[in-house]
């Protein structure tokens, strides 16, 4: 039984559609990159997922029951630019935000709740800087910060959008150590991405995405380069082919 | 006029419309300061402003059908907070057009509804800047028991209001109702406006929910200490203005901010950390969040 299963899933935004029919699956302890071009419906597949659009058809189940919004223990790293970093609030506080849907109205967190904020921190490996305002935090501890705040649901699921972009190759790599071992920790971890070349090096499988699912295996299994001049409509001499055949 | 002075007068019984309107703009100030800490993090002054002119035909209809102004006000305001957040789902006018339109409206409404009122001009002038006088015994206890509404639902919603300020996807995405909450922190901007409308004015009470909130983001990187500062800054202003209103025969709602505003700049250029002395006295700043970066890394 897969962690996350996505059946047929189509979805419309403002009138049109933009994602048909896709199937995906990502089991515990696998770390799947989903690439394509901008406008292939990887933001709207992630944000369904999250059960913030409803889909037309089709279905996502998380473990064992499909997704209610705010329901289901799934952990979500929007794009860093989506949030307030002008606030003025510590680490440790926007970790704890992530459990503000859980707590509920009118309850204030409790030992539990700092005990998984804590674990979360010290996951991302954060601690020395828990009490730092995270205005003055560099995009690599930023993102790290947004991802302690998706663990401290302690969720069996982790959705990442585009956690790469904007960082330094330092960085990036630390980053994806880090997704690595959280996998390897019996998470399942869904990423968008589009560094290519690393996604080859360190997701276990890649599913290639344009409207819809176009292929889903290891890299090994994807060695065919029409695959990927369908998904990302380039033709034959694109250089993306050439460092598909380097990797 | 010495401070001991004006002491004698708030406790001479002929006066006793002073202390009245002290204990008023204290009171509204602190709410404005706490309420305002959410207005000024969510860049929100432009909705602040538009409650406070929408809460105009809401007063202007109490007072030319002599009924409560706070409930008249309250309800205006919310009705305009309501309609703003309504139209604002509608993906292809941007919030802030939305806002135009309906306070004007509400203003213009209130000024055409006040004009049938007998001795409209003294009352209008009145409403728009504020007074010292004509606060009825009643409204302290209105102002205070409204203020301790909107503080306890501040406190009983902050992490909530955090949450929806930071990142409303997330929010969303955690089941939080971000519509209804938008509505209830607008509600409580609404409050906070019209308790505040008598003393300080229709036009000049933005200046309460913004500067001691601006003022206090400058001094502090804490959340928890930016609401406590902010309606201390905001009680003290209230407290010197009205002392140099009095002295000096000057309008009440124009001093308390103009006192306000002589503290925000002041600590804009003397804040220990972001102010302009501070960043002008720093060698080279960035090096420390570089350093920061590369230190956590290693470890």
């Amino acid at each position: 039984m897969s962690a996350l299963g996505v059946h047929g899933l189509t979805v419309d935004l403002g009138g049109r559609t933009v994602l048909t029919d896709v199937d995906l699956t990502v089991d515990k302890g696998e770390l799947v990159g989903l690439v394509g071009p901008n406008g292939a419906g990887k933001t709207t597949l992630l944000r369904t997922l999250m059960g913030l659009l409803r889909p037309r058809a089709g279905q996502v189940v998380v473990a064992d029951g499909p997704v209610r919004r705010g329901r289901a223990k799934l952990g979500y790293v929007p794009q860093r630019h989506e949030f307030a970093w002008d606030f003025p609030i510590s680490v440790e506080n926007v970790v704890m935000t992530g459990r503000t849907g859980m707590l509920g109205l009118f309850r204030r967190p409790g030992v539990t709740d700092w005990r998984a904020v804590a674990e979360a921190i010290d996951r991302v490996r954060m601690t020395d800087l828990r009490s730092r305002p995270v205005g003055e935090l560099s995009g690599g501890q930023r993102q790290r910060v947004l991802l302690a705040r998706a663990l401290a649901l302690q969720p069996s699921v982790l959705l990442l959008d585009e956690p790469f972009t904007g960082l330094d190759m330092p960085t990036q790599d630390m980053l994806s150590d880090l997704l690595r071992s959280l996998a390897r920790e019996a998470h399942a971890v869904l990423t968008t991405t589009h560094d290519l070349p690393g996604a080859l090096h360190t997701c276990d499988r890649l599913a290639l995405l344009n409207r819809t699912v176009i292929a889903a295996g290891t890299p090994d299994q994807l060695r065919d380069e029409q695959l990927w001049m369908d998904t990302f409509g380039i033709g034959e001499h694109s250089p993306l082919l050439k460092i598909l055949k380097a990797t | 006029m010495s401070p001991i002075d004006f002491l004698h007068d708030l406790v001479n019984p002929d006066l006793a419309f002073l202390p009245k309107a002290l204990l008023v703009a204290m009171m509204s100030s602190i709410v404005c300061g706490v309420v305002g800490c959410y207005v000024v993090l969510r860049g929100m002054a432009f909705i602040g402003d538009a409650v406070a002119h929408a809460v105009f035909p809401g007063l202007a209809v109490a007072f030319v059908l002599s009924g409560n102004l706070i409930l008249g006000g309250t309800l205006a305001g919310i009705a305009t907070a309501i309609l703003v957040a309504v139209f604002s789902q509608n993906r292809r006018l941007r919030e802030d057009s939305v806002i135009g339109i309906f306070f004007v409206a509400a203003f213009a409404l209130g000024i055409v509804v006040i004009s049938r009122a007998p001795g409209y001009a003294g009352s209008l002038q009145q409403f728009l800047f504020g007074s010292l006088t004509g606060i009825p015994d009643e409204d302290l206890y209105v102002v205070g028991g409204t203020g301790i509404l909107v503080l306890g639902l501040v406190f009983a919603l902050h992490k909530e209001f955090v949450a929806i300020t930071l990142d409303r996807e997330m929010a969303r995405a955690q089941g939080l109702r971000v519509f209804w909450l938008d509505i209830v922190l607008y509600v409580l901007v609404t409050l906070a406006v019209v308790i505040s409308v008598q003393t300080i004015g229709n036009i000049l009470v933005l200046a309460l929910l913004v500067t001691p909130a601006a003022t206090a983001r400058l001094l502090t990187d804490r959340l928890a200490v930016m609401m406590l500062l902010a309606p201390v800054i905001g009680g003290l202003s209230a407290l010197v203005g009205l002392y140099v209103s009095w002295s000096w025969d000057f309008p009440t709602g124009g001093t308390v901010v103009l006192v306000l505003t002589v503290a925000f700049l002041t600590v804009w250029v003397l804040a220990p950390r972001h102010g302009l002395l501070a960043r002008r006295l720093r060698p080279a700043p960035g090096g420390p969040v570089e350093k920061a970066d590369n230190t956590a890394m290693a470890g």
